[in-house]
C-alpha cells in the first residue's frame, strides 16, 4: 500500500514523457459525469484506508481510495458526519472521487460545500510530483489554496492521494416537514425562511410538495416545527438519502429513453423556470434539476438569467458540452492553470472542457 | 521583522514616466509622488517594515483600476494593492520602484438584496459597514476579524480573514459568492456567481487569500446570514491551561460547535482586566469564553450543556452572561487584548500560528521556555475552537537587540507550530513577515507549484512581488539549513 503513490507517480511520469493521456479511475460511481474519459486507465482505488481521525479535532484524513461509506460509518459511531452530505451514487464512491467531483448533497445550502470542508490535499501533479497543500487545521492561509482549487477539478489538475476534511457533529434531533405548495410559492417560502434564524438543513420541492428538514437542539427543532407547520414525514432519512443519491422517483430510470437530466445552479431567488419538462428544486432554490429535451441554448440562457450555470448531468445528445461554456478571458486563465499543474496535458484531458 | 527598510533611491525619470502615464486617464490629485504625499502609505499594520512607494495611485472606479494595471503591465512596473492598511503581515508593504494601488476610494455598497441574502460591495468598504447596512433586514456578514471597524472587505478577500466566529460560520472564502477581479493585463474576470457554485475551476477559492499576487479584486458579492435570535456566553476559569484545553475538546466531543470559543492565558487577562474591567478572574492560569447563538431554545439547551462540561472539566469558576450588556463586557476583554497588551510594553509582535488543539499545552510550555531563552515576555490569546494561537511577544523596538530577539522568538514559535502539525499563519497571511517561515512549512516542490500558478496569472511577476511565496533562492539563503527528517529541504540548490 505504501508503494502505491510511488507506482502512481511512475505511471504519471511515464505517461507525461510519452504525452499519453491517463483516465483516472476510482470506484466509477460518477463515470457518467462529465465528458467520456479517454486514455489509459489509472486505477487509484488501491490507495485506501483512514490515516487519522480525531473526533475532538473535527478532522479526518483518509487515502483517496477509501470508500465514502466506510468513512461515514466510522464517523457515525463517533456522532459525527461529513457536513456537505456527499452523494454516493449507486451506493459507491471513494473520498478521492467525492472531492475530485466536488459534488455536495441536500445540506449544502445550509452547511457548506465539499470545497468548504476541504482542509488539505496530497496529490500527484501532471509531472508525477508528490505535493501537499493545506493541512489538518481549521485555519490555514499559508500558500495558495490549491486544495480547494483542485476540489471539483475532475482530476484534471492532479491525482488526489489523501484528503483532510473538517467534520461536523450529528444534530441531536432532526425532523422533516411536508407542505403542499406550487413551485412559485415554494421558492418564495424557501427564500423567506433562509433569511430567518431557523434550524433548517435541507429543502426540496418536487411534485407540488415542499420538504423541509429541521435539525439541531431538540427544543429548537420542536419550536421551529410548530411555527412552520406541515405534516411530519415518516422515513425522512430514506427520503433525503434517496434524493442525495438520485434514487428519488424524479431521477428514476436512467435509460437512453429518458429525457436528459440538467443541473442548473442559480441565484436562489430566480423565478420559476419556464422551460419544458419536469423540475425538482433543492438548496432553497439555488439548485434546479430539470428533465427536459429543451434545446441546449435555451437551457444555458435560462441559467445565465439566474446568474448561474447549467450542467448536462446525465444523458443528452452526444457532443453536447456538459459544462457551461466559459467566457474567453476565463477560459484562457483556466488553460494556464491547467498548464501550471499538468504541463503535458495528460490528466483526464477533455473530461471537463475540451481544452483542459 | 528585521525592519529591512529599503533605502533605494527613487528613479526620478521612471517616476515621472509612470505619473504621466497614469495622469493620462486619472485626475492629477489621485496620482501621488511627492514625498510627503506618499509617506502615509509606507507601511500597513506591520509597522516594523517601511518603504516609501515610488507612486501612489488612488483610482475612483473599476475602469481606472484596469487602466492602471494595464499601464503598469506595459511599463513593467510592479504593483502592490492596498485596502485599509490594517494587515498584520506586511502584505501591503510598498515597493520603492513600484505603484501602490489604494482601493480606498472604491467604498460604496452597490446593492443589498435581502431576498437572496447577498450584498454587492466595492473592495474599500469596511467590513463592519456591510453588517451595519444589512442590519435593517435582520441580516449580517459573518466573518468578523478584530480589526473589522477599520479593515476593508477587499483586504479580507486578499487575506482570507477569519475572526472569532469562524469555527461555526467560516472564513472569508466560505462567505463570498462572487468577485470581479482585474488581471495584471487590465482585463476583468468574474469568479463565482449568483448561485452556490460555478462552472470550471474554483478560482474564487484560489484567489481568496492570495495576498494580491494573482489579481486585484474590484467588486465582491458577499453572503449575508440571518442575525441569530440571541447569544449567550459562558466564562470559565481554570488553574491550568492544559485543563482549559481539555475543556475545549470536551465541548467539541459533546457535539457542540460553539459560535465562538476563545482562550486567554494569565499574562493576557492580567493585561486586560485593569484596562476594561471585563470581570475576568486574574488568579486563573487561563480563562475560556464559550458562546452559543441561535434560537432561544437552542441557546438555552446549549448553554446549560456547556456550563456542565466546564464544571466537569475542572473549571474553578463558571459564569453565564445574564444579559446582553454582560455578554458584551465578557467579550470586550478579549477584543481589547491586543491594545491592552500594547500598554504593557512599547511594542508587541503578534504571531498567528494554528495548531491541532490537543497540542496546546505542549506549545504553551514551549513558549514559556522560549520566554526564558529570549528574555522577553509573551501573552497568549487563542481562538481555541479552531486552534489559532496569537502569542503576543512584548519588546522594545528602540532596543535593536530586543527587536532581533523578538523576531527569533517568533520564528521559533512558528517552527514549533509546524512541528506539532500546524501552520505558520491561520488568518494574518504570510506577507513579508513570515516569508522565510514558508521555507520551513513547504518543500521546494510545493513552492515551485505556487510559482507556476503565479506565472499563470502574472507572467512577469508584477503583482505584489516579494510577498507570500519565497523564491527557492531565498529559501536556500535563509536556510539556516532547516534539516527535516534527515533530509535537506533544498538539496538541488547551491549553498552560500
Amino acid at each position: 500500500m505504501s508503494d502505491t503513490p510511488k507506482l502512481l507517480a511512475e505511471s504519471i511520469r511515464a505517461a507525461a514523457d510519452a504525452r499519453r493521456p491517463l483516465a483516472i479511475r476510482g470506484s466509477g460511481s460518477k463515470a457518467f459525469y462529465g465528458h467520456a474519459l479517454q486514455g489509459e486507465a489509472l486505477d487509484v482505488t488501491g490507495h485506501r484506508g483512514i490515516i487519522s481521525y480525531e473526533p475532538t479535532e473535527l478532522v479526518i484524513t483518509a487515502r483517496a481510495g477509501t470508500p465514502l461509506a466506510e468513512i461515514e460509518a466510522l464517523m457515525r459511531e463517533q456522532g459525527q458526519m461529513l457536513g456537505f452530505e456527499p452523494p454516493q451514487f449507486g451506493g459507491g464512491g471513494t473520498i478521492g472521487g467525492c472531492i475530485a467531483a466536488g459534488l455536495s448533497g441536500p445540506r449544502r445550502a445550509y452547511a457548506g460545500s465539499a470545497r468548504d470542508f476541504v482542509l488539505g490535499l496530497r496529490l500527484l501533479d501532471g509531472r508525477g510530483t508528490d505535493l501537499s497543500f493545506g493541512g489538518q487545521v481549521m485555519k490555514n492561509v499559508a500558500g495558495y489554496d490549491v486544495s480547494r482549487l483542485a476540489t471539483g477539478s475532475l482530476g484534471t489538475l492532479g491525482v488526489i492521494l489523501e484528503v483532510s476534511l473538517k467534520v461536523l457533529p450529528l444534530p441531536p434531533a432532526e425532523l422533516t416537514l411536508v407542505q403542499e405548495h406550487s413551485q412559485a410559492e415554494a421558492l418564495r417560502l424557501m427564500n423567506t425562511w433562509a433569511g430567518k434564524p431557523l434550524p433548517m438543513t435541507a429543502t426540496c420541492h418536487a411534485d407540488g410538495k415542499l420538504y423541509l428538514r429541521l435539525a439541531g437542539a431538540q427544543a429548537a427543532v420542536k419550536a421551529a416545527a410548530a411555527t412552520l407547520g406541515g405534516e411530519t414525514l415518516a422515513g425522512a432519512d430514506v427520503f433525503w438519502r434517496d434524493l442525495r443519491d438520485q434514487r428519488h422517483a424524479f431521477f428514476a430510470g436512467d435509460s437512453a429513453n429518458n429525457l436528459p437530466l440538467w443541473r442548473l445552479s442559480l441565484r436562489s431567488t430566480t423565478a420559476e423556470l419556464t422551460l419544458p419538462g419536469t423540475q425538482l428544486i433543492e438548496w432553497g432554490g439555488a439548485l434546479r434539476w430539470l428533465r427536459s429535451d429543451a434545446d441546449v441554448m435555451s437551457i444555458r440562457k435560462a441559467a445565465r438569467g439566474g446568474e448561474g450555470h447549467a450542467t448536462l448531468f446525465r444523458g443528452g445528445k452526444p457532443g453536447t458540452a456538459v459544462f457551461h461554456p466559459l467566457p474567453a478571458a476565463l477560459m484562457k486563465l483556466h488553460k494556464r492553470v491547467k498548464q501550471a499543474m499538468d504541463p503535458a496535458g495528460i490528466l483526464n484531458p477533455g473530461r471537463m472542457y475540451p481544452d483542459l | 521583522m528585521n525592519a529591512p527598510v529599503q533605502k533605494m533611491p527613487v528613479d526620478l525619470e521612471r517616476q515621472r514616466a509612470v505619473c504621466a502615464a497614469l495622469r493620462a486617464f486619472m485626475p492629477a490629485q489621485n496620482v501621488l509622488f511627492e514625498r510627503e504625499d506618499v509617506t502615509p502609505y509606507e507601511c500597513d499594520g506591520l509597522s516594523a517594515y517601511r518603504q516609501v512607494p515610488m507612486v501612489v495611485a488612488l483610482p475612483e472606479n473599476e475602469e481606472q483600476v484596469c487602466a492602471i494595471l494595464e499601464a503598469c503591465h506595459q511599463m513593467r512596473v510592479p504593483v502592490t494593492a492596498r485596502g485599509a492598511g490594517t494587515g498584520l503581515s506586511g502584505g501591503a508593504l510598498p515597493l520603492g520602484n513600484g505603484v501602490l494601488l489604494s482601493l480606498a476610494k472604491l467604498m460604496s455598497i452597490i446593492s443589498i438584496d435581502p431576498a437572496s441574502r447577498s450584498a454587492r460591495v466595492q473592495p474599500g468598504v469596511r467590513n463592519v459597514s456591510i453588517s451595519e447596512a444589512a442590519a435593517a433586514y435582520g441580516l449580517y456578514y459573518a466573518p468578523d476579524p478584530s480589526s473589522q471597524i477599520a479593515c476593508s472587505i477587499g483586504g479580507n478577500v486578499a487575506e482570507n480573514s477569519g475572526g472569532v466566529h469562524c469555527l461555526k460560520y467560516g472564513l472569508t472564502v466560505h462567505n463570498i459568492l462572487k468577485i470581479r477581479v482585474a488581471t495584471i493585463e487590465g482585463e476583468i474576470i468574474e469568479l463565482g456567481g449568483g448561485g452556490l457554485d460555478s462552472a470550471g475551476y474554483d478560482l474564487l477559492a484560489l484567489m481568496t487569500g492570495s495576498e494580491g499576487l494573482l489579481g486585484v479584486v474590484t467588486e465582491i458579492t458577499v453572503k449575508l446570514l440571518p442575525r441569530p435570535e440571541c447569544a449567550q456566553v459562558v466564562l470559565a476559569a481554570f488553574d491550568d491551561v492544559a485543563r482549559a484545553g481539555q475543556a475545549v475538546a470536551n465541548v467539541i466531543a459533546a457535539g457542540i460547535i460553539p459560535a465562538g470559543m476563545e482562550m486567554m492565558d494569565q499574562p493576557a487577562t492580567l493585561a486586560v482586566e485593569p484596562f476594561v474591567n471585563a470581570g475576568y478572574p486574574t488568579d486563573a492560569a487561563g480563562i475560556l469564553l464559550c458562546e452559543s447563538d441561535g434560537t432561544r431554545e437552542e441557546v438555552a439547551e446549549e448553554i446549560a450543556r456547556i456550563e456542565q462540561i466546564m464544571a466537569d472539566s475542572g473549571a474553578h469558576l463558571v459564569r453565564v452572561s445574564q444579559d446582553e450588556s454582560e455578554r458584551l463586557r465578557f467579550w470586550a476583554g478579549r477584543k481589547a487584548a491586543f491594545p491592552a497588551v500594547g500598554r504593557l510594553s512599547p511594542d508587541y509582535y503578534c504571531m498567528d500560528g494554528t495548531i491541532p488543539r490537543k497540542r496546546l499545552a505542549e506549545v504553551l510550555r514551549g513558549i514559556t521556555e522560549m520566554e526564558k531563552k529570549y528574555d522577553l515576555r509573551c501573552a497568549n490569546v487563542f481562538h481555541a475552537g479552531d486552534g489559532n494561537l496569537h502569542p503576543l511577544i512584548l519588546y522594545d523596538a528602540n532596543d535593536a537587540s530586543q527587536l532581533q530577539r523578538a523576531e527569533d522568538f517568533g520564528a521559533e514559535i512558528l517552527k514549533l507550530c509546524i512541528d506539532v502539525g500546524g501552520t505558520i499563519t491561520g488568518e494574518h497571511g504570510v506577507g513579508v513577515e513570515k516569508i522565510d517561515s514558508m521555507c520551513v512549512q513547504f518543500r521546494s516542490v510545493e513552492l515551485e507549484a505556487f510559482h507556476a500558478l503565479k506565472h499563470a496569472f502574472d507572467e512577469h511577476g508584477l503583482l505584489n512581488p516579494g510577498k507570500a511565496v519565497p523564491t527557492l533562492q531565498r529559501c536556500a539563503e535563509f536556510g539556516r539549513m532547516h534539516v527535516h527528517a534527515g533530509q535537506e529541504k533544498f538539496p538541488e540548490l547551491p549553498r552560500f
